[in-house]
């Protein structure tokens, strides 16, 4: 297979003394959807964090398009080419949905191609162009995330990377948002990093699946096969096997939706 | 003193603890720390005019000084915090009022050293001169800082609200975090808010003196023109202004109606009512960070 357009290679991150994640190695290709599974605190933000110069790593190296990238700030990450969409969508709530979605273009220049990419986001999210002029605090949680991801996109990013879309979201919202997310990726080409509590449909929507597990990555598949395997079935179907004895703690997580 | 020219003046005054104010609320909304030098910066700003245009001095024309003493502050405010306040990151905002206090301090020996302690005026080209209309005469002075003050208010209004960087400017301010995630250089964005504050400082000293004499301690005016602030609603750019315009309004008419101890302690007994019945202030804008 062709190189990796971001490739992380035994990444290391701390949060003070605390190690959050511990030797990650994740490849993204152009082009596919990856998704990295795992629990509450396994260190699915860190690795996002990292990857888009939030956080420094201690060790490892990520590159981009071959060129390594890690310990640059953030805003030289944004340039060339990773938009993180960060958990809980942090918009901007008192600016408007619009001066919210430019804000996701402030390191371009092409103010024709921003423009384009605007009717491109209103398109796939129309709401978003219904309450165009609105604050963006005003807007439900799953709108607020349809902003995010949309203000994500005004990057024109190479890779995008997404912090759990689906949260606190309902059942319908999800499917709603992750068709959408499918669509980008198929009709726009949009390569994307997308970490997931909700194992069900992150692995309906991903190429590739990670599952990580406090800091470190555990298993790696194509999502189909992930998605067949037993032990991924056990925590979304919430099975436990009796008698189950084993030492690895991911097995016996019950925070898996 | 006719009513009307009482007004005038007292807008005159109020639009000045306005700019100051202004200040306030720029770094606020930046920094969520009030910059106690913020009176400082504005005499700071008077004298670097005074001492670029008076004869004694530097003997400029007023045309050349005024855009020099407003740039030279914009830099002194982009250094304040490049050099000294971005590196209180992460400590709390006591240290970086306490740092603004001391900063305070610096900026009167400077100008006492360099320019003395004497009240000196600006020779500003408005100074004395009269505007009559039917029986009423104004002074010019005062008529151009009421005409400036609004002019900067609109101008700022137009920057925050249709210029990327002045977008980008409520957005670090309304979510950092945010901000960083889109590329916005944050730092950057926090030294050209203290560039912007210096700026206005200066305009309001220029002001300032041009409508009276000044020292190394008219930074003090910086307490009043905080209380305007907070009256006003700390995170309001209107509202400081009009906040400012509340008390330069109340100080000459109580003065004339209730006499002067009571006058000189009207604009605190306002800010107390204020913080009592309407602790977020008048216009301010409570909004809830995440939602
Ligand atoms: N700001 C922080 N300070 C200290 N520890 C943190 C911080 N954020 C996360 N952690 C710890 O790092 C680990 C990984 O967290 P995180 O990356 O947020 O996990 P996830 O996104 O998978 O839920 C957890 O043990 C968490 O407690
Ligand atoms: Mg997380």
């Amino acid at each position: 297979m062709s190189e990796p357009i971001l490739r992380v290679d035994n990444l290391e991150s701390y949060y003070g003394p605390v190690m959050a994640i511990r030797g990650v190695s994740v490849e993204v290709h152009e082009g596919q959807i990856v998704t990295v599974l795992g629990a509450n605190g396994a260190g699915k933000t860190t690795l996002l964090k990292t990857i888009s110069g939030i956080m420094d790593p201690e060790k490892g190296t990520i590159h981009l398009e071959g060129e390594s990238i890690q310990g640059m700030e953030p805003d030289q990450i944004v340039r060339r080419g990773v938009i993180h969409v960060p958990e809980g969508r942090e918009v901007f709530p008192l600016l408007s949905v619009e001066e919210n979605l430019l804000m996701g273009a402030y390191t371009r220049n092409d103010k024709a191609g921003v423009r384009n990419d605007l009717e491109m986001v209103y398109g796939y999210f129309p709401i978003l162009k219904d309450k165009a002029r609105q604050a963006a605090g005003t807007l439900s949680g799953g709108q607020q995330q349809m902003l995010a991801i949309g203000r994500g996109l005004l990057a024109k990013p190479k890779v995008m990377l997404l912090d759990e879309p689906s949260l606190g979201l309902s059942p319908l919202l999800v499917k709603e948002i992750f068709t959408i997310i499918k669509r980008l990726n198929t009709e726009q080409g949009v390569t994307m990093m997308l970490v997931e509590q909700n194992a069900k449909v992150a692995l309906d929507t991903a190429h590739h699946g990670y599952v990580m597990e406090i800091g470190r990555i555990v298993m790696n598949d194509k999502a189909p096969v992930l998605a067949a395997s037993k032990d991924i079935q056990e925590f979304y179907l919430g099975v436990q096997e009796a008698g189950e004895r084993t030492q690895k703690r991911w097995k016996k997580r019950k925070t898996w939706r | 003193m006719d009513a009307l020219q009482l007004l005038v003046s007292g807008l005159a005054n109020g639009c000045v603890y306005g700019l100051i104010a202004m200040g306030f609320v720029l770094i606020y909304k930046a920094t969520e720390a009030v910059n106690f030098a913020q009176g400082d910066m504005m005499m700071l700003g008077a004298f670097v005019a005074l001492g670029l245009t008076n004869e004694h001095y530097a003997h400029l024309p007023f045309v050349v000084a005024v855009p020099l003493t407003i740039l030279i502050m914009a830099a002194v405010g982009y250094l304040m915090d490049a050099v000294l306040l971005r590196r209180t990151f992460g400590q709390s905002q006591i240290a970086v009022v306490i740092l603004t206090i001391a900063i305070g301090f610096v900026f009167r020996f400077v100008a006492g050293v360099i320019w003395g302690h004497e009240p000196q005026s600006l020779e500003s080209p408005l100074a004395g001169r009269d505007i009559r209309f039917g029986g009423v005469v104004l002074g010019l002075d005062e008529v151009f800082v009421i005409v400036v003050t609004i002019a900067l208010t609109v101008g700022m209004y137009f920057f925050f609200a249709r210029t990327k960087m002045g977008v980008a400017m409520q957005a670090s301010s309304q979510n950092q975090m945010a901000a960083y995630y889109m590329g916005i250089p944050v730092k950057r964005v926090h030294s050209l808010v203290w560039a912007l504050s210096g700026a206005v400082a200066a305009i309001a000293g220029i002001l300032f003196a041009s409508k009276g004499s000044i020292d190394p301690a008219t930074g003090f005016l910086g307490i009043k023109a905080f209380a305007a602030a907070v009256i006003g609603g700390l995170g309001s750019l209107p509202g400081a202004l009009l906040g400012g315009i509340i008390i330069g309004l109340v100080e000459p008419f109580s003065a004339r109606y209730l006499g002067g101890d009571l006058a000189r302690l009207m604009p605190y007994l306002i800010l107390v009512l204020i913080l009592v019945f309407r602790p977020h202030g008048i216009l301010s804008q409570v909004q809830a960070k995440k939602v």
